[in-house]
């Protein structure tokens, strides 16, 4: 028997592991022998868990002795549109708990669409001496009494991102909780909370931290008091303004201008509510300088826009309204050579009619005009064929593109015929895509293509497309890297479902709601398959007081090594290998 | 929508609203509207209208003036009358509730004064908060950058000459007037839309009295 290879002392092995970062290379270590699994757990430091349910804390504790950092997702992608109901699960508790117990030295923590309560965060206050950084990510169910305990008591804390998450906003009275003494914070998002915060408190915070980078304000942060935030942190690197509104004083705008000047390193700016059209020029400054720019929330015209980002030579990320419009496009595909990603939302998403000049034709021009153009997100509400074989042969580097065409079923405008030979052509030319949601009248033809082309695809969302189980057996059965699928309001059911069930142990979750699959078939689906967690969602009463033949409500499908979960609302059950209704 | 005597009154006092006329039938607006949408615009006629002054009849504004308005409906309807009814989906289109309230937010905004403003010609509807302008010419101004034109100016005799375009506005009583006649302060309380309005009627405008 060799033994060569595998003679190296461990610390000779754990000094090679440590240049080995990504978790999939890790886990591919770790499978290499017994030995080096041993090895790898132990010197593991940071690992990310895509779905809190997959795994339990003992589990993650047991393998892993000494992280300092955790990641952690709770609820599916489609709770970010009102798709799950409240209570459904995603606590964060547990887990904490878990870690303050096992985990001394652990450094971050970053929750994802996850239930996070005071107490947890009072808990991660008190339980690591060395905490760095806490981002909650679209989290929810905590107020500002939690912050103000890490305010509190993290004196280590570099980073505090609130991003996207509902906080109970009770007083604005935390951030005075960092004490004086505190200097190390080099990253704070505040940009969801509603209410003021101490601005005196803040300003204080912000000058005495020499190493902050990113200040993410709330749209309570009045304008006039931007320019002494600004001053007192010239190396910020990234920005999030707060209402970029005020009584158009001359001063108030130079004072502004000079401040933003003074920015030498500033690259990102983000925030801009309620913009008063006649103070974005104090930015003209540093436009030269920025790579990346949100204009999501800024209700201006198309000319402002134009103005603004015909100047950004280097920007490499923009999102904005569909104020921008098509000849605003057309600009920034003349302007913005080095420009990656674009998000176009929709300013007037329920109206019937369209308010603004944006068509197809404005990202057509970006996929001419920009030759790094690599992720999309655009609303729209005209679509054609045509149009989306230009964009997938001028484009062939898309990685992520996210159409949503507003009106469901919307076919090609030009033809009347359905969208499918034009997603086809994206999957087919953008060998790379990893990420597409479709939209638009589709029929089974399309999916037949994701099957076909989507080889590097892992995350697929369908909305009101589809004729048949056919559809979805094209994706389950062609796409091999598929990760994560999420489906609604399409006739896809049992058949499609029970022939792929295996193809689901290898994909982290499937979402379907108001599709055609039965009680029946979960229950099948669940026997059959005892690594997956097969939970159905009905708010109408337990399915099993309708025939088995009637379709689920909403159906979440995942894999897991830690068995069904304990904390299940009234409105879920699980379909586990016992075959009968287990109510939690 | 019913209109008093009271504002009949008005109306004759304010013959430059009588002057006022509808488009052309030929030239209505839903050409360039995608075909997807012509369900909803039809649907949309058969609802009530804001009764509309033709230059050589001297009706009363109470008339409903039924078909004659379908063309301009896609335009005007919108205030008047409750927008044709449609179930709204749960979670579509997919935006984040964040996002949603925000852009909510930001037209009930403190103060903001939104109007829609229609070009003949222009199958695009646009929203301005009228409380962003200091006055007339910074508002003009802003609307000739949005629609790509040019207004003239204004004088009180001539209207807007030297140009193909007017501004006009619907104000609380219904009213069509031509922006510029009232004092600033009050056109902005008054106004609940505006409409360039182009050609002949633009030109005819402001000749009267």
């Amino acid at each position: 028997m060799k033994k060569a290879a595998y003679s190296f002392p461990e610390e000779v092995l754990e000094h090679v592991f440590s240049f080995i970062v990504s978790d999939k290379d890790r886990s591919s270590i770790s499978l290499v022998c017994k030995s080096w699994y041993e090895i790898e757990r132990w010197c593991r430091r940071k690992v990310f868990v895509g779905n809190c349910y997959a795994v339990s804390p003992p589990i993650l504790i047991k393998r892993f002795p000494e992280l300092r950092s955790v990641t952690l997702k709770g609820k599916p992608h489609f709770a970010d549109f009102n798709l799950v109901p409240e209570g459904w699960g995603g606590f964060a508790c547990p887990w904490i708990r878990a870690m303050a117990g096992a985990y001394p030295w652990l450094e971050e923590i970053r929750l994802k669409r996850m239930v996070v309560s005071d107490e947890s965060l009072e808990i991660i206050a008190k339980s690591f001496r060395n905490f760095k950084v806490l981002v909650l990510s679209s989290c929810e169910g905590f107020t500002t009494e939690g912050l103000a305990a890490i305010a509190a008591n993290c004196r280590n804390l570099r980073e505090l991102d609130l991003r996207e998450s509902e906080v109970e906003d009770l007083s604005g009275r935390w951030l005075s909780d960092f004490p004086d003494s505190y200097t190390s914070l080099e990253s704070l998002n505040i940009s969801c909370l509603g209410n003021e915060v101490n601005l005196l408190a803040l300003e204080r915070l912000v000058s005495r931290c020499p190493n902050l980078k990113t200040l993410r304000l709330n749209r309570a942060v009045p304008l006039d008091r931007l320019p002494n935030l600004l001053r007192g942190a010239p190396q910020l690197a990234e920005l999030g303004t707060g209402a970029y509104t005020s009584e158009m004083r001359p001063d108030v705008f130079s004072n502004l201008a000079e401040a933003f000047a003074g920015c030498k390193q500033l690259k990102t700016l983000s925030g801009f509510w309620d913009v008063l059209p006649s103070y974005l020029p104090a930015v003209y400054p540093i436009c030269s300088q920025l790579i990346s720019l949100n204009l999501s929330y800024a209700t201006v015209q198309s000319p402002d826009l134009i103005k603004l980002v015909s100047r950004c030579e280097k920007l490499q990320k923009l999102w904005v309204l569909d104020y921008i419009e098509d000849d605003g496009l057309e600009v920034l595909a003349a302007s913005c050579k080095d420009l990656r990603e674009l998000r176009v939302f929709p300013s007037d998403p329920f109206g019937l009619e369209p308010n603004v000049a944006l068509t197809e034709q404005g990202l057509v021009s970006v996929s001419e005009g920009c030759p790094k153009l690599q992720s999309v997100l655009y609303f729209c509400r005209q679509m054609s064929n045509a149009a989306l074989n230009t964009i997938a042969r001028n484009r062939p580097n898309l990685t992520r593109f996210r159409l949503c065409i507003i009106e469901p079923r919307s076919p090609d405008y030009l033809t009347l015929q359905p969208l499918d030979d034009g997603f086809g052509a994206i999957v087919e030319h953008c060998k790379d895509l990893r990420r597409l949601s479709l939209s638009g009248l589709l029929t089974d033809r399309v999916f037949g293509y994701i099957g076909t082309y989507g080889k590097k695809l892992e995350m697929l969302s369908v909305a009101f497309a589809g004729d048949s189980d056919l559809g979805l057996h094209h994706v389950l059965s062609g796409c091999d890297n598929l990760r994560k699928l999420e489906i609604r309001d399409c006739p896809f059911g049992d058949k499609a479902l029970l022939a792929n069930a295996a193809k689901l142990e290898t994909m982290r979750s499937l979402w379907m709601s108001s599709c055609s699959v039965s009680f029946g078939a979960c229950k099948v689906l669940g026997q059959k398959m005892p690594r997956l967690n097969v939970e159905v969602m009905d708010e109408s009463g337990p399915p099993d007081s309708r025939p088995e033949s009637s379709p689920v409500e909403k159906l979440y499908v995942y894999r897991t090594v830690a068995g069904p979960r304990l904390d299940m609302p009234g409105f879920v059950w699980t379909m586990d290998d016992n075959s009968a209704l287990r109510i939690s | 929508m019913a209109t008093s005597a009271s504002a009949y009154e008005n109306d004759i006092k304010n013959l430059k609203a009588t002057e006022l006329t509808l488009g052309l039938p030929g030239t209505h607006l839903q050409q360039n509207v995608p075909i997807i949408d012509q369900e909803k615009s039809s649907a949309s006629s058969s609802s009530n209208k804001r009764p509309l002054q033709l230059p050589h009849e001297e009706t009363s504004p109470a008339q409903d003036c039924g078909s004659k308005c379908s063309n301009i409906a896609k335009n005007t309807d919108d205030d008047a009358a409750p927008p044709p009814s449609k179930a709204k989906i749960v979670g579509w289109p997919p935006i984040r509730s964040y996002r949603k309230n925000s852009l909510q937010e930001q037209s009930e905004a403190a103060g903001g004064i939104y109007v829609k403003v229609s070009m003949d010609g222009a199958p695009y509807l646009r929203k301005i908060d009228l409380k962003i302008y200091g006055g007339y010419p910074q508002l003009l101004k802003a609307l000739e950058n949005m629609f790509k034109l040019t207004i003239g100016e204004y004088s009180e005799k001539e209207g807007y000459k030297g140009s193909d375009y007017a501004p006009t506005y619907e104000d609380k009583d219904g009213d069509w007037m031509l922006v510029g006649d009232v004092p600033w302060d009050m056109f902005v309380t008054s106004c609940k839309r505006l409409r360039i309005m182009k050609g002949s009627e633009a030109r005819g405008l402001g000749c009267a009295v």
